[in-house]
């Protein structure tokens, strides 16, 4: 089930990584539309994280090419945001909100344009879509794991940008924080944004996203959410081995979509 | 406190500064081991550089010292990534090497020339004053401020390319920013505070000042900016008290300013932990 669509916001052809002669990604070719909320689905170690490292150019290419909004990422780099995964950071480093959320500014400014009026601005406006003015020049150290998610989101929002690839925003995040996220990133998409996000929770998978991309080092599925998210094909991309996923599936299908209301 | 006094001092104090700058973003970056590393293994290039020019200032020593320090860096990298090694196995083992080169190298030139392995390893802060330089400033003195502009240009010149890649490398490869690029000026800044120190404290001291003051300041500052400030004072403070230690005590001046680099690191972390509590 690999579905592709017409005027793509983000298109992988035969991508290819391989870490010490060991086949990361395989040969994985999709097309994503633009406007939704896609999320990339398979379990650990599938090369979820890879994949987005690939696309953005950030882990080395074995074989195949990406395209973005149909251009190659350096003519569309200001046009994308990238939220790596939380746990990568010291957040021990001494800086504050506002000094990590201008970060987002610099893509736009370069290394030596001076920082202006309205770059403060959209700072502040993006401190408010995530609910964190009042944190502002609070040091990140002091910060909550659900405030450190934010305050990665509020930095992508400064930077202004049409694809947004999250990498597992929701790990170690209280629930207020993920329902508040999720919230954003649906405005976002109805402001016509792209977001793709690495997910791992089944549960709320279906509830999440539009579109489902399925991998397990090689594509499995990528679809519209009610065609992919199917008993068979997650049993495929989790190599059927853990049941209780594929009865998670079950129960998804019995009680149709979208599952968690609120 | 006479105009040697003050001479010593001021040129502590200058090779400080030019430690302090790299060395936060060391420290930040968790790779204190790195600044070891090339402080050690600058040494045949300093050599080389010596025998090539017959003296030991100038240029060429800056050139052989900055070639030998992005040699150890390049080095290093290509063994961890290549290779396949731990990076502490494949650090420990590419400076040592350099280093243990430039050792061999200055105990052959010892008979002919006044360079020896005492002064390579140890400095001597105390030749300072009889050196001088243009307008009867000491050299050390003009070599060091000299430096020191060189390397607060930089820093404020790449100030954002530098704390972006320090800070979050992978969004700031993402956007476009050359990580690698300031991953080598960096290495190329220590390189050139390295030279800077050599002389004065040696090569086995000049991890005190990388990593001492920086580590101080980590404790408290609550931006970079102001990290590299602190840094820069309490690095200042250990020279001097270090300087009055070394007088009292009649020892070595540059291990003086170690110990209490060592020492107000260790008062800081005992402040922070009551304020803490």
């Amino acid at each position: 089930m690999i579905i592709n669509v017409q005027d793509p916001s983000l298109e992988a052809h035969n991508l290819t990584v391989i870490y010490h002669r060991k086949p990361v990604l395989w040969n994985i070719d999709f097309s994503l539309p633009k406007g939704e909320i896609i999320g990339i689905m398979g379990p650990n170690g599938a090369g979820k994280s890879t994949l987005i490292k690939a696309i953005l150019e950030l882990a080395p290419l074995n074989s195949g090419y990406s395209k973005i909004f149909g251009k190659s990422l350096n003519e569309v780099r200001k046009k994308v945001s990238y939220i790596p995964q939380r746990q990568t950071i010291d957040w021990d480093f001494p800086a504050s909100v506002s000094d990590v959320v201008m970060m987002g500014r610099y893509p736009s400014l370069g290394l030596f344009k001076r920082i202006t009026k309205s770059d403060r601005e959209i700072v502040r406006l993006a401190l408010e879509q995530v609910n964190m003015t009042e944190y502002a020049n609070r040091q990140i150290s002091q910060l909550s794991g659900g405030q450190q998610q934010r305050v990665f989101l509020a930095r992508a929002l400064a930077q202004q940008a049409d694809l947004y690839l999250l990498d597992e925003p929701f790990v170690g995040v209280d629930a207020s924080t993920e329902a508040a996220i999720m919230q954003l990133l649906r405005t976002m998409k109805n402001e016509g944004k792209t977001i793709v996000v690495v997910h791992h929770d089944l549960h709320t998978a279906a509830e999440y996203f539009n579109w489902l991309v399925l991998i397990n080092a090689s594509l499995i599925a990528s679809g519209p959410t009610e065609k992919v998210f199917t008993d068979e094909l997650l049993r495929n991309t989790y190599s059927g081995k853990l049941t209780v996923l594929s009865q998670v599936g079950d129960v998804m299908r019995e009680q149709n979509f979208p599952v968690r209301e609120k | 406190m006479n105009v040697n006094d003050i001479q010593i001092v001021l040129t502590a104090s200058l090779v400080t500064l030019a430690c302090v700058i790299p060395g936060c973003f060391l420290v930040l970056r968790r790779m204190t081991m790195f600044g070891d590393a090339i402080s050690h293994a600058v040494l045949p290039g300093i050599v080389a550089a010596f025998l090539f020019s017959g003296s030991l200032n100038g240029i060429a020593m800056i050139i052989g010292a900055s070639l030998t320090g992005l040699l150890v860096t390049l080095l290093i990298e290509l063994i961890q990534k290549k290779m396949r090694i731990s990076p502490d196995a494949s650090i420990g083992i590419t400076y040592t090497f350099l280093f243990a080169i430039g050792v061999i190298m200055v105990s052959l030139l010892s008979n002919q020339t006044d360079l020896d392995q005492e002064c390579v390893l140890y400095g001597d802060i105390t030749l300072v004053p009889l050196d001088l330089g243009m307008w009867g400033i000491p050299r050390q003195i003009w070599i060091a401020s000299i430096l020191d502009i060189v390397l607060i240009i930089t820093l404020l010149v790449g100030y954002r390319g530098l704390w972006v890649s320090t800070f979050d490398p992978s969004f700031a490869a993402a956007t476009g920013i050359a990580t690698v690029f300031w991953h080598y000026l960096l290495m190329g800044m220590v390189s050139l505070s390295t030279v800077t120190a050599f002389e004065s404290v040696g090569a086995i001291m000049v991890i005190a000042l990388l990593t001492g003051p920086a580590a101080t300041a980590a404790l408290f500052a609550r931006s970079l900016p102001r990290m590299l400030v602190i840094a820069s004072i309490s690095g200042i403070i250990s020279c001097i008290l270090g300087y009055i230690l070394a007088t009292i005590l009649d020892a070595s001046i540059a291990g003086a300013i170690a110990v209490m680099n060592g020492l107000l690191f260790f008062i800081s972390l005992l402040i922070r932990k009551f304020i803490r509590n």
